[in-house]
């Protein structure tokens, strides 16, 4: 059992392990599960994420309030043309976690990771590294272990409700869940997959939730096209070796306390931010 | 400090857009539909708070819909749902109301016979897919779908607490929590269990002198 990451590194390193699998041990034994059973169950979750973070490259998925749609497709077009200032990589990542986000805002599966708000950036991030390595569906099956034991320290020391925290609780936590186990997934030490997820948190604290009339769309699904370069920068910010001066568990709690210290309005409500401006409020009309 | 597993941060596996407007309105639906007999004609939504105003956005009424046509969270033919009613001769009717002091995204889904009168559930979806039922057809009651649940009213006698409690121990079934109320001479009490329902176990509950009735509702997947 971990409650903080502090914990969490500490049992890596006495049994020299990895997250991961500090992670399927802990959850082997709270919810009393075979590993067979585990890694069946978390290869379903793998299969779902994989098809919703490619579903909409190919084919326009407009959302059920018909006010957002199509974008995953058109950055896949446009980084197949070759042009992009980002480069391949960062783009190919946006249109898988654009298509998640549009799935999800189409009526369509997915996996919540942490939320259904935030579901794009984790798939995208790991099958994104998956194709750069060469990795297997098993090495993306410990990944996500990995991701879900730094969202368990989160959710336990803070939260990962817009409604609470804001954005950077949602896409937040998302990016550097996904960061962690990136860095699990290139081979870089356990401190190195801290300091991942606490750049991940600390480039994007303060984020406010201010979704346009309370529909997950816009600017949830950018949220998630940016969340995902998030998560890819701060692996690579860690695995060059930098180190957050402050310990992963100090950002989670700075982050908490930002999100209490956020007025309501700017915490899910629609009546701040993107959600409060002029367009926001006549797009807001067309549903009442 | 709340302890959480792998698959409550990854996870649940659902339908879009939200858990709250989409998940957590199916499972109400399903709930509902779970309570009563399935010979309805037409069911009547009404929307409170949140729920009456983005419903059509967040497809809360399609949600709404596969949840009382048995599907679960995950089911993607929820998009579609409106045409299975409509396959199905199920009439669905939406209607913006207010509920009074309850939870912002609360529904009251009223199912309607041919031969017999109404019958009415109250549900709240209260984050991340969790719900609450509040009110089955006049009766005042809470809980949360996510254990097997009991509901027995019956004339308050000293003792029944124990006749009904010793009904499910003789049959190896653990009490996860317990609620009495009572109201003048009648008394209501939920039961949450940590094993299925069986009819089984109903029935005998049932043929206590006091009981006035009693419903068993198996949890609802998430």
């Amino acid at each position: 059992m971990f409650n903080k990451g502090s914990e969490l590194l500490k049992l890596c390193k006495d049994n020299d392990k990895k997250i991961s699998e500090i992670v399927i041990k802990s959850e082997m034994e709270s919810s009393d599960i075979t590993y067979d059973e585990l890694m069946n169950k978390m290869k379903e979750v793998l299969k779902t994420m994989d098809k919703s973070a490619n579903s909409a490259l190919n084919k326009e998925i407009i959302s059920v309030s018909k006010i957002s749609g199509g974008n995953a497709k058109k950055i896949e077009n446009y980084k197949d043309n070759g042009k992009t200032i980002s480069g391949d990589l960062i783009n190919s990542a946006m249109a898988k976690a654009l298509s998640t986000s549009e799935i999800n805002a189409s009526m369509g599966k997915i996996v919540a990771a942490p939320t259904a708000g935030a579901s794009g950036i984790l798939p995208s991030a790991l099958l994104t590294v998956k194709e750069k390595f060469n990795l297997s569906d098993e090495n993306l099956i410990h990944g996500l272990f990995a991701a879900a034991g730094i969202g368990e320290i989160v959710s336990k020391n803070a939260t990962v409700s817009g409604a609470e925290g804001g954005c950077q609780a949602e896409c937040g936590v998302a990016s550097a869940m996904a960061a962690a186990a990136i860095v699990e997934l290139v081979g870089g030490d356990v401190e190195s997959s801290f300091h991942a997820a606490s750049f991940a948190l600390i480039n994007i604290m303060g984020l406010v939730c201010d979704p346009i009339a309370g529909l997950v769309e816009f600017p949830c699904a950018l949220r998630n096209a940016s969340g995902v370069a998030n998560a890819l920068i701060s692996a690579d910010l860690a695995m060059a070796g930098i180190k957050s001066i402050v310990p992963f568990d100090e950002v989670v709690d700075a982050m908490y306390k930002v999100g209490k210290a956020m007025p309501e309005s700017l915490r899910e409500t629609a009546l701040g931010g993107i959600a409060a401006t002029f367009t926001g409020n006549e797009i807001k009309k067309r549903f009442e | 400090m709340k302890n959480y597993g792998v698959f409550d941060i990854i996870g649940p596996t659902m339908i879009g857009p939200s858990s709250s407007h989409t998940a957590g309105a199916v499972r109400i639906g399903k709930i509902a539909r779970s309570l009563v007999d399935d010979s309805f004609f037409k069911v009547s939504f009404h929307l409170h708070g949140s729920f009456a105003k983005t419903y059509k956005g967040h497809g809360t009424d399609r949600a709404l819909v596969g949840g009382i046509l048995g599907m679960n969270p995950y089911d993607e033919r929820i998009k579609s749902s409106f045409d299975i009613a409509e396959k199905n001769n199920i009439q669905i009717e939406f209607i913006e109301d207010d509920l009074g002091y309850v939870h912002p995204n609360t529904v009251k889904i009223v199912f309607q016979y041919k031969e017999k009168d109404n019958y009415y559930i109250i549900g709240s979806s209260i984050g991340g897919g969790n719900i609450l039922i509040t009110n089955i057809n006049g009766n005042e009651v809470e809980f949360s779908g996510n254990y097997p649940t009991i509901l027995v009213k019956y004339n308050d006698r000293k003792g029944s607490i124990s006749r009904i409690s010793s009904i499910l121990s003789n049959n190896d079934i653990n009490i996860a929590t317990m609620k009495v109320s009572r109201k003048e001479k009648i008394a209501t009490m939920l039961i949450e269990l940590d094993s299925p329902i069986e009819n089984k176990i109903i029935n005998k509950i049932s043929l206590l002198d006091e009981i006035i009735y009693i419903t068993g509702i198996n949890s609802i997947e998430r």
